[in-house]
C-alpha cells in the first residue's frame, strides 16, 4: 500500500502506531462501556424497585421495529467488519460501497427509530412532555420510558457519529488508499461495532421483558 | 477475482448473530418466569462476544489488547456489582 506519510516520531515502525491507535480505541470504548453503565445500573435499581411495571412498560414497545432494528445493525457491523478485512488499493471501489451501504444501514435504523418515537408519542408515552397511562402502574412504567427516551436517544447520537465517520472514511477511500486509512477505518469500526453490541444490550433490557406474561 | 470475498468466519459470525436475533425473540415469548430474563441476557451475552471475538477482531489479539479490551468490563463490573448491591439485598 502506499504510504501518504511517514509515521510520527514516537513511533518504532507502521505497526507499532496501528497498535496505539487500537488500544487507544479501546481505552475510548471503556470509558463508552461506563457511560452506558451507569444509564444500565440505574436500570437494574428501578427494574427492581418496580419489576411488573417494568414489565408493562416493555410490552408497549415496538418489538417488530425493535427487532427490524438490531438485524439492520448488526448487517451493518457486517459490511464494516467486510471492509476491514478486505481493505487494499485493489479493492478501493468495493469498500467505499460496502462502506456507502453500512452508513445506508444506520440511516434506515435513525428512520425506524424515528416512526417508534411517533408510534410512542402517539400512545401518550412520552414523559416529559406527554405522558398519560391507566392504572396503578403508571409511575413505573414512566420510569422504564425515562430510560427507554434516554438511553435510546444518547445510543441514536452515537449512531449518527458513526454514520459521519463511515461516509468521511468511504469519501477517503475511494482515492488512493494508505495503511494510515486502513487504520483510521479499522478505528471506526471498532466505534461501530461497539455502539451494535450497546443495542444488543439495549434490546435484550428494553424490548424482550413481560412478553411471556400480560 | 477472490480478494473482495468476505471471510467465511465474518459470514458464519453475521448469520450466527441473526440466528441468535431470532432465537432471543422466540424465547421471550416462551413463560419462563424469572428465566425469561436469563435467558435474554445471557443470548445478549454470547452476540455480544461474537461481535467482540470475530468483528472487532479479538480472537486474533494478543495479551495487552486483550487487557485494554478487558478494563472497561472491569470497571463496569464494578459499577454494577458495588452500585446495585445495596438495592438488591434491602428487605
Amino acid at each position: 500500500m502506499p504510504e501518504s506519510s511517514v509515521f510520527a516520531p514516537q513511533y518504532a515502525s507502521i505497526p507499532h502506531r496501528d497498535h496505539t491507535a487500537e488500544l487507544g480505541m479501546w481505552v475510548f470504548i471503556a470509558t463508552e462501556v461506563l457511560l452506558f453503565g451507569g444509564l444500565i445500573l440505574a436500570y437494574v435499581v428501578y427494574r427492581h424497585a418496580f419489576p411488573q411495571d417494568f414489565a408493562a412498560g416493555s410490552r408497549h414497545t415496538e418489538i417488530v421495529i425493535g427487532t427490524a432494528n438490531t438485524a439492520v445493525l448488526l448487517t451493518s457491523s457486517f459490511l464494516v467488519a467486510w471492509a476491514v478485512e478486505i481493505f487494499s488499493p485493489a479493492t478501493a471501489k468495493i469498500v467505499t460501497r460496502l462502506l456507502v451501504g453500512a452508513a445506508c444501514l444506520g440511516l434506515a435504523f435513525i428512520v425506524l427509530k424515528g416512526i417508534e418515537y411517533g408510534k410512542e408519542y402517539d400512545e401518550h408515552l412520552v414523559p416529559g412532555i406527554d405522558f398519560q397511562f391507566p392504572g396503578p402502574k403508571a409511575n413505573g412504567v414512566q420510569l422504564f420510558f425515562i430510560f427507554y427516551f434516554i438511553a435510546t436517544a444518547i445510543h441514536a447520537l452515537h449512531m449518527l457519529i458513526g454514520i459521519c465517520l463511515l461516509i468521511t472514511l468511504a469519501v477517503i477511500c475511494q482515492r488512493a488508499p494508505s495503511t494510515r486509512h486502513r487504520t483510521a477505518l479499522h478505528s471506526a469500526a471498532l466505534y461501530w461495532h461497539f455502539v451494535d453490541v450497546v443495542w444488543i444490550f439495549l434490546f435484550a433490557l428494553i424490548y424482550l421483558p413481560g412478553r411471556s406474561t400480560s | 477475482m477472490t480478494e473482495w470475498r468476505p471471510p467465511i468466519a465474518l459470514v458464519g459470525a453475521w448469520l450466527g448473530l441473526l440466528a441468535l436475533l431470532a432465537l432471543t425473540v422466540a424465547l421471550a415469548y416462551v413463560p419462563l418466569g424469572a428465566g425469561n430474563g436469563v435467558v435474554a441476557l445471557t443470548i445478549g451475552t454470547i452476540k455480544a462476544g461474537l461481535v467482540a471475538a470475530i468483528f472487532m477482531e479479538l480472537r486474533h489479539r494478543g495479551g495487552l489488547t486483550l487487557v485494554f479490551a478487558g478494563a472497561g468490563l472491569f470497571w463496569l463490573g464494578i459499577l454494577l456489582w458495588l452500585g446495585s448491591m445495596d438495592f438488591l439485598t434491602r428487605t
